[in-house]
């Protein structure tokens, strides 16, 4: 019998510390010369080599060993000065995409997406949202019907980041409109470049355009691509959703990391702008902007210690929170200043980046930290309901064939 | 990296500790024992003491205690808070024992390790340890090798954890005494406290014979060192407090019916608690890091203690009220505890410094200066 990609993830997992992974990161860049290689053959090389993401699989780019261990293989490649997979450009896949796709995607999948994913190579984007299915996302309306080995697929997807430039997208699609509505779903791996997928920017309170509206015209998807059982989709996106409120809100930063070092910069560089009122802000933002830090932290420890759960919309709320305080704030204190904006002009974005941009930006980007990847409203829902044991919400479509559902 | 989770050890003294209190001291026995002239609870310290030697926790196993440190004393402290328990932990086991840790008075400490006696540091409840020496010690009058010896006299209001002590240790301009508390001249008087169940007392002395254990900056870092331990494992108490008040409220929201439901089934109210929850899971992580700072003997430490009492003190002021209005008209009565809660909590927010005076030290800690004059 022939070993599967994951067997052996718990052999090797206690038997590699800090200094070992270290040691293989060092072993490993003797063989292979950053300065000499081409970059993607690099990378290929680095993913095989297990030292891609070395909580996973032996044979996925892991090494199957603790999730901790990542922060040191990444700062030895760092160090070395090695290229890098432009993790920014390729979030989606990595923090969504691939913990769902390990997690529910047979062995052929795994071995055809999670490389190319992980160099880049192909760009990912999620087919989730749609103008009439926020929220309540398992409402939503884009049919896939079945046609032998394929699957067709007519509906709008709404925003969806870098769907422009994608290869790929995680897609959630309605299988049967017979059964309540979260019975109806299934997850796909769709092809982004094939005919009928149609992507047009969606223009934002910023004035530009960091997401995309992506119409599906009788789009042919192989079954082979279906992620998990039909009628599984459900069951199968809660994978990728509390991913992404991880990688939204999580991470373990150094102190006056973000938005709060901005505004603490511009209180010691330019003391024109300090008022009594703006000082005791400024420092009720501070400890705000600590206490999210460390409770990032920690939230950080118990994940290396088990899987992302619940607990994570926590930090989601505690970020966008924040966000909206700190950024308000720096328009007050920076008074004139603060009332000019950099461009109105409709344009793509390159990335989200709070800081590289005007206060006004922020200010109103911002806006967004609460709404996407879960309203803070259905958070607290979740916190409620899963963390704290309460009632769910009354829910008058739940044993309601979707086709009948009001909408 | 700072461990900011609980080790096994911590969650087996949480357990002990949690079942003691469960057991010695329910919120039933406290109602009651608040209402009586012993407001604190000898019984129960000494079984807190002696049965599990948690009063030594931050003392040396040579001078009898049990070697621990911060992080495990954090770990009561949370247990105390949960169960609003009127002992004299965080005035004698931390805050006295770490001033005379900084003494290095092993006779006194022994005593304290072993829980047979209690001390208090005799300064107000509400001084920062950023202040520079408290205006109680400044009014204290103390006369050099008089008839009687050295002796004490003036007055300090506001001392917590003083009533059960044994052992007074008094900051004065002429350095750190220490008086027996049931020596000619000391008067202990009872307040009528905020805290019912953290009794304060006005103390006079009238020519109290004092013996001086520090001097000079030796005094003086001992009784900021002492200051500073208090208010970051205060942070922990806080949480304590705060994680009964929400596990209380969800216990309520998953019993009460109004209109035919559960009010725990009604959004805007479990949006409420999920606030509440979430501040929670912010102060643990805060009280935490401050724990394990002073355990490190961290540089960072002044910083996290005064991010603990900026942060933790209001966070858990604001739990508990919103415990007692999500209760509703049970919430206000004088039966239900929650009240106790609420009044250790605010009086906690008061302690070793409010909010704002810990913001404005981290103002000059982080290098934010206030605007010039």
């Amino acid at each position: 019998m022939t070993s599967q990609p994951g067997d052996r993830a718990s052999q090797s997992a206690d038997i590699i510390d800090a200094t070992g992974i270290r040691t293989r990161v060092r072993d490993f860049l003797k063989e292979h010369d950053p300065t000499a290689m081409d970059r993607l053959d690099f990378l290929r090389a680095r993913f095989d080599a297990g030292l891609a993401w070395v909580h996973f699989p032996i044979g996925l780019g892991g090494l199957g060993a603790s999730r901790a261990l990542q922060e040191a293989v990444v700062d030895e490649f760092a160090t070395a000065g090695a290229p890098e997979n432009n993790p920014r450009r390729i979030g989606i896949g990595l923090g969504m995409a691939a913990p769902t796709i390990l997690r529910h995607g047979t062995n052929e999948q795994r071995l055809r997406y999670l490389r190319p994913l992980w160099t880049g190579e192909e760009v990912w984007c999620q087919l989730f949202s749609e103008p009439g299915a926020g929220s309540d996302l398992a409402g939503l309306a884009t049919r896939a019907i079945r046609d032998g080995d394929v699957w067709i697929v007519n509906g709008q997807k709404v925003w969806t980041s870098m769907a422009h430039e994608a290869q790929r997208a995680i897609l959630v699609a309605r299988t049967d409109p017979n059964v309540p509505k979260h019975q109806g779903l299934t997850y796909f791996l769709a092809d982004m470049t094939v005919p009928g997928v149609e992507v047009r920017p969606l223009r934002q309170i910023t004035g530009e355009a960091e997401f995309n509206e992506v119409f599906l015209t009788d789009v042919r998807i192989p079954d082979s691509d279906r992620l998990g059982d039909v009628g599984d989709g459900w069951r199968v996106a809660q994978t990728t959703l509390m991913n992404e409120r991880v990688a939204i809100g999580g991470g373990a930063q150094p102190r006056e990391a973000g938005m709060i070092g901005i505004l603490a910069d511009t209180w010691r560089s330019r003391p024109e702008v300090r008022t009594h009122a703006t000082h005791d802000a400024l420092l009720q933002g501070w400890v705000a902007a600590e206490a999210g830090r460390l409770f990032g932290i920690r939230l950080t420890q118990q994940l290396a210690a088990g899987q992302p759960g619940p607990e994570g919309s926590a930090s989601k709320i505690i970020f966008a929170r924040l966000m909206q305080q700190l950024t308000g704030l720096e328009i007050e204190m920076l008074g004139e200043q603060g009332l000019r904006h950099d461009d109105w002009t409709m344009r793509r974005a390159e990335a989200v980046d709070f800081l590289a941009k005007s206060p006004s930006y922020r200010f109103l980007r911002s806006k967004g930290t609460s709404i996407e990847g879960g309203t803070s409203e259905i958070l607290r829902n979740i916190i409620a309901e899963r963390v704290l044991g309460l009632p769910t919400e009354m829910r008058v479509d739940k044993d309601v064939a979707w086709k009948d559902i009001p909408r | 990296m700072t461990d900011l989770l609980y080790s096994d050890v911590e969650d087996a003294l949480r357990a002990s500790v949690r079942s003691l209190l469960t057991d010695r001291s329910p919120a039933s026995l406290v109602l009651k024992r608040v209402e009586t002239p012993d407001a604190y609870d000898t019984e129960l310290w000494h079984a807190l003491a002696s049965d599990l030697g948690v009063a030594g926790l931050l003392i040396p196993e040579s001078l009898g205690g049990a070697g621990a440190g911060a992080r495990e004393a954090a770990v009561v402290l949370e247990e105390l808070g949960r169960a609003v328990a009127p002992v004299p932990y965080l005035g004698s086991a931390v805050v006295a024992t770490t001033a005379l840790l900084h003494c290095g008075d092993t006779e006194l400490l022994r005593a304290l390790a072993s829980g047979t006696r209690t001390a208090a540091l005799v300064i107000p409840f509400t001084t920062p340890s950023s202040s520079e020496l408290s205006r109680s010690a400044r009014s204290l009058h103390v006369t050099v090798d008089g008839p009687t010896g050295t002796t004490i006299t003036g007055n300090v209001t506001s001392v917590a954890d003083a009533l059960p002590a044994d052992v007074l240790l008094v900051p004065t301009a002429d350095g750190l005494f220490a008086v027996d508390a049931r020596a000619d001249g000391v008067f202990v008087t009872p307040v009528v406290s905020l805290d019912l169940t953290r009794q304060l007392a006005d103390i006079t002395f009238d020519g109290a014979v004092g013996r001086r254990i520090a001097t000079g900056a030796a005094a003086t870092d001992a009784v900021r060192a002492a200051l500073l331990a208090g208010a970051a494992l205060l942070a922990s108490e806080q949480v304590g407090i705060a994680s009964w008040c929400v596990d209380t409220t969800v216990d309520y929201f998953k019993t009460r019916y109004q209109f035919g439901r559960l009010i725990g089934s009604y959004q805007a109210l479990k949006h409420r608690v999920a606030d509440m929850w979430v501040d929670l899971a912010q102060a643990r992580a805060v009280a935490r890091y401050a724990a394990d700072c002073l355990a490190t003997g961290s540089d960072d430490t002044s910083v996290a203690a005064a991010v603990a009492q900026a942060f933790v003190g209001p966070a858990t002021v604001r739990i508990a009220e919103e415990c007692l209005q999500l209760h509703g008209g049970i919430g206000f009565t004088w039966e239900h505890p929650i009240h106790l809660y609420l009044k250790r909590a605010k009086s906690d927010s008061l302690a070793y410094g409010t909010a704002a005076i810990h913001r404005a030290a981290l103002a000059n800690l982080v290098d934010l200066p206030s605007p010039a004059a």
